[in-house]
């Protein structure tokens, strides 16, 4: 199968390069920060997780979501999604690498990250984390590529894959609850500290991760001859609009608990993000941006004329997109370490080499996603010819 | 112990050659004495529950200074405003990030978070209260560290191994009282007079205040309480006679952030 890699048109190779070298300019910058330090990025001693720990977060949304067409298609038998799970699970083995990258820049000393399994340590929600995203991982490549493997020699997938798809299903529940794990269970930083961490993370990852489905459905649709359906992406489309929905909603039950209970530990953080404190307010436009776009694209995405029209359903896939990313890829973080816990405010901003990593990293996961979708475009194409 | 680096080194290789570990090379060699190595010296300082009490009434701005001095020098924490090559210098936005804090000062607004008056005493409110790790009996920074890196003694003081860190720095989100600090850069150059006894860090690891176990393990008192003038208390919780427990058993004394569950022990006499 992989032989479908390597035969491709100049568009697909150009595609590749131009990935391959956005990763390479990464790279350069990040051997900088392997022998200067992490000081190289905006982060510091108040605000000492940044945009790598905020792509991780995000990111595990993106791979989770496979499970929004896995589910449909393996324990309700829904159909037409077959034609896309394969799609959903190959975002998810891109996504899943990206998040580990993005964990490993993150790392001090990343010479030392097997000390981890050396001195393995239960109590850590990290260990358990490392845990379910590698188990992820190793579980969708399984998946996928028997699954691939099996359409394309028309046969049904054996009895041991079937097993580990319906292991899949509640294990992609698994890693973005014990994400939200890793910031819902911290003395001291109000602005995590609460209990619907874990359904916000799932709720916008079920709008982020099949928004995303649906560009890439309709990019493949456009470049290949491989059509995933239209059917398809109108389901996938309906996925996007509760999800944003409740994630709206989720949102709102935050905001009333935090703004009604008036808790300084918790209210300064959202004061920070909304509002900004003591003339620090550096997100503020960012974050009422993505509250106020996220709550628009839900309420048109209602509306079966936009969610039907392709075009406007790109838009507003789009919108959900970003809007998620700022809500987890820049507010997250920030609104956690500031104020500090000592109520002194350093505001974050990542750097330029911190950016060019992290777009490297996303470069990486792109290359592998572009060859993976390949692969699959290419099998599709020919069970069909 | 008898055995130069160079026998050593070769009992260690043939040993691992033999599936033995270097600690049974020696064992077979001089039965008792690696073990014999590892217990305490007889003048260690030793308690079942360290901890501090900080007499606010005695600590002036200056003793301040000259407890966070004390301790800067003798665990080689390194100044950023004060590079050994003027040409190494920093903006002070870079300073506020990069710092490295075991022990320092701060107003009560910031020490005591949750806790300000609306009114209250300005001799308090203005005072440099001594911030340090907290050693909490209940340690957030121990409980979500993946490596063990960071662990509780037995004595209660909250250690950290700058050898098995690996940088994640979950550590610090968790610690309530920022008492955990990152190098994010080199700290050599800014440490303008190395004191020998103590290991300078390597850029991309935690540390923070240890209650100087390394000064107890030798009989001496921590570097801060040392400074302090009496300022600073310093013993054995569990010890009804000891100092620490005369100054709580006789004194209103506030901690940290109690709510929080961590138990602090480190305590303020206001």
């Amino acid at each position: 199968m992989l032989e479908n890699a390597f035969t491709g048109t100049k568009r697909y190779y150009g595609l590749l390069a131009i990935l391959a070298g956005l990763f390479a300019l990464g790279f350069f910058f990040y051997l900088k920060q392997l022998t200067t330090g992490l000081g190289i990025t905006g982060m510091g001693r108040d605000v000492s997780w940044g945009l790598y720990i905020a792509q991780f977060t995000y990111l595990v949304g993106v791979a989770a979501s496979a499970v929004m067409v896995v589910l449909p298609y393996y324990l309700h038998n829904y159909k037409a999604f077959g034609r896309v799970t394969i799609l959903g699970e190959f975002l998810a083995v891109s996504a899943v690498i990206m998040c580990v990258t993005f964990v490993m820049v993150d790392m001090g000393r990343p010479d030392r990250v097997l000390n981890v399994f050396k001195y393995p340590t239960p109590n850590s929600v990290m260990f358990w984390d490392i845990i379910v995203l590698n188990g992820y991982l190793l579980l969708n490549i399984l998946i996928g590529w028997n699954v691939l493997e099996c359409e394309r020699h028309d046969v049904p997938p054996p009895g041991w894959v079937k097993f580990l798809i319906y292991v899949s299903i509640p294990w992609a529940i698994s890693i973005h609850t014990v994400t939200a794990f890793l910031y819902a269970g911290l003395p001291g930083r109000g602005y995590w500290l609460t209990a619907i961490m874990a359904p916000r993370f799932l709720s916008s990852a079920f709008a982020a991760g099949p928004s995303l489905l649906v560009l890439l459905c309709l990019l493949v649709r456009k470049y290949t001859r491989f059509d995933p359906g239209r059917d398809q992406i109108q389901s996938l489309a309906k996925i996007v609009t509760y999800a944003t929905l409740i994630n709206v909603f989720f949102f709102f039950c935050e905001i009333f608990t935090v703004f009604y209970s008036q808790i300084p530990d918790h209210l300064m953080h959202f004061k920070y993000l909304f509002w900004g404190l003591d003339g620090f307010g550096r997100l503020v436009p960012f974050m009422w941006f993505s509250i106020i776009g996220m709550t628009i694209a839900a309420l048109l995405l209602v509306n079966p004329k936009f969610r039907q029209d392709e075009t406007t359903l790109a838009v507003l896939c789009g919108m959900v997109i970003i809007t998620t990313w700022i809500d987890k890829g820049l507010g997250l973080m920030t609104g956690g370490f500031v104020p500090n816990p000592l109520e002194k405010i350093t505001e974050y901003w990542p750097t330029v080499p911190e950016a060019l990593i992290a777009l490297g990293i996303w470069a990486l996961g792109f290359l592998i996603l572009t060859i993976l979708y390949k692969v699959a475009v290419s099998i599709k194409e020919e069970v069909r010819a | 112990m008898g055995m130069d680096r160079r026998d050593f080194i070769k009992l260690a290789g043939l040993s691992t050659l033999l599936g033995l570990g270097g600690n049974s090379a020696l064992e077979l060699l001089r039965p008792g004495q690696v073990a014999a190595a590892l217990e305490a010296k007889p003048e260690a300082l030793t308690a079942k529950r360290w901890a501090m009490v900080v007499d606010m009434r005695q600590l002036d701005e200056q003793t301040a200074q000259k407890c966070t001095a004390a301790c800067r020098q003798v665990h080689n924490v390194p100044d950023f405003g004060n590079p050994i090559d003027p040409a190494m210098k920093i903006s002070d936005a870079d300073k506020v990030r990069w710092e490295i804090k075991w022990i320092w000062t701060a107003p009560y607004d910031n020490a005591f978070p949750g806790d300000e008056q609306e009114y209250m005493d300005e001799k308090v409110k203005d005072l440099k209260f001594l911030l340090l790790c907290n050693h909490c009996d209940n340690p957030p920074c121990v409980r979500v560290c993946p490596t063990k890196a960071t662990f509780r003694r037995e004595d209660g003081i909250v250690m950290m191994d700058m050898h098995r860190c690996i940088g994640c720095r979950f550590c610090m989100a968790a610690c309530p009282f920022s008492a955990r600090s990152f190098n994010w850069k080199d700290p050599r150059p800014y440490i303008k007079k190395e004191f020998p006894d103590y290991p300078t860090r390597e850029i991309g690891v935690v540390e923070k205040c240890t209650f100087c176990n390394e000064r107890l393990a030798n009989g001496l008192m921590p570097a801060c309480v040392v400074a302090s003038q009496g300022a600073l208390a310093f013993g054995d919780l569990r010890d009804p006679k000891s100092k620490v427990r005369e100054l709580l058993d006789s004194n209103f004394t506030i901690r940290r952030k109690p709510f929080l569950g961590t138990n602090p022990q480190v305590y303020y006499i206001v």
